[in-house]
Order: C-alpha cells, then structure tokens, then sequence
C-alpha cells in the first residue's frame, strides 16, 4: 500500500518525528510504499543539518537522512513554514540573499502543493505532530 | 467507513481522547500512542469513558510508548489491545482511513 506521512512537529519538541520515523520504518519492513514524508508547520525543523544534540541523544535529523539514503524516500519541507523558522536550500539562499544555506541530505524544499498531491496519490495519510 | 483514529495527548492534559471518542462512530478504532498511552491506564478520571466506549469502539496501545513510560501492562483497561509499530501500520491498511487527534 502507498503511504503519505505528514509531520508537524519539530524534532525534539515531544515525540511525532521519532514516532513517524518508526512507523515509516516498519512499514518499509512490510513492504510498503512510502510515496513522500511532508514536513509542515515546526515540522520543517526536522531538516537542518546543523541540528548537533549530544552524542548520547538520538539525531532525528540525522536519522531521517540515512533513511531517505537507504530507501530513496520524498522528504519534502514546505517552503513557506521554511522561510519563518530558516530553514534554507541553495535556491532559497539565492532567492533570498541569505548568507548560507542549511537544508538537511535528502530534504528538499517545496510548496504546499507537494501534500496535496501525497494526499491524492497515497492510499493512506497519516499525520504525525502536536 | 471504518476509522483508526491515534490519539498522541495524555487525557490529563489534553482533550484530544475525549473529542475523538465524542466523535469515534460504531466499529472504528483509536490507538493511543505517546502520551496517549497514560488514556489506557484503569482507576483514573478517564477510564469509565474509554470502558464504556469499549462497547462499540476498538482500543489499542503502543507497547513501545507504556514502556518508554513505565507503564507495566497490569496497569491497563481489560480489553484494550497492546500493539506494536508493525501492528499499528497493519491498523491503517485495515482501517479506511486515519484520523489522527493532535
């Protein structure tokens, strides 16, 4: 079956992006389809790879791109929830005249558009946040 | 149209299991995960409704999540299910679709 996942919440605010990555991970073990991971809302803070928590605490950010790697997953960030809490790709930085950018291996940065059309082309939904 | 609902939001602090088993309709389903899994415990303010919800609604609880809690098993409601995540992705393939209460 072909699965959307919607997450809002940010990586270490309760729990949804931990929960999300191991329902996609399960799901990818039953044979799933995992059609794309949209990140909205503080959702967007799961894809900066300047994220750096103690080596002892779980990188989230870390693990969502090792698991795009390993299963070529859609991680698409929205862009205007991206724009307000700075998360930024090359185009960004371009576009806004910033001086760096700090998109996260295996993000990318799009419109909202991108979960409609998770909504429409997956089976299943399921939403993730707080 | 049968639904799973996940509820993430303890029942002490939120409404969130309160308004999805309000809107929960005969023969769907709600998963506590996170925080929700305190919803599951017996002997609180919350359980007459989820025991009386019983009658017509599925109840299920993250294993993963009571444990990150130290919530023993012995603990729960008679009657509400302990799942695992491989459990869980098989509720939203049997279920039509997913609701989930924030």
């Amino acid at each position: 079956m072909k699965f959307g996942i919607q997450i809002n919440e940010g990586p270490y605010t309760h729990e949804a992006s931990t929960t999300a990555l191991n329902f996609v991970k399960a799901a990818l073990e039953a044979g799933h389809e995992i059609f794309r991971v949209f990140f909205y809302h503080d959702g967007v803070n799961n894809g900066t790879r300047y994220t750096t928590p103690p080596q002892d605490d779980r990188n989230i950010v870390a693990a969502w791109s090792e698991l795009a790697a390993e299963h070529k997953l859609d991680l698409v960030v929205c862009v205007a929830a991206a724009q307000r809490r700075g998360i930024v790709d090359e185009g960004e930085q371009e576009r806004n005249g910033k001086d760096g950018n700090n998109i996260a291996d295996g993000f990318r940065i799009s419109g909202l558009g991108q979960l409609i059309e998770a909504g429409i082309q997956s089976e299943r939904l399921v939403v993730f946040g707080d | 149209m049968a639904i799973l609902h996940t509820v993430n939001k303890s029942p002490f602090e939120r409404d969130a299991l309160k308004a999805c088993v309000r809107m929960a309709s005969k023969g769907s389903s709600v998963l506590m995960i996170e925080d929700g899994v305190y919803g599951a415990t017996k002997g609180t303010t919350a359980s007459n409704m989820v025991t009386d919800a019983m009658k017509d609604v599925n109840f299920y609880v993250l294993s993963a999540d009571l444990k990150a809690r130290g919530v023993d098993e012995s603990r729960l409601i008679e009657g509400i299910k302990v799942v695992n995540y491989s459990d869980f992705v098989n509720l939203t393939v049997e279920n039509d679709k997913v609701q989930s209460w924030l």
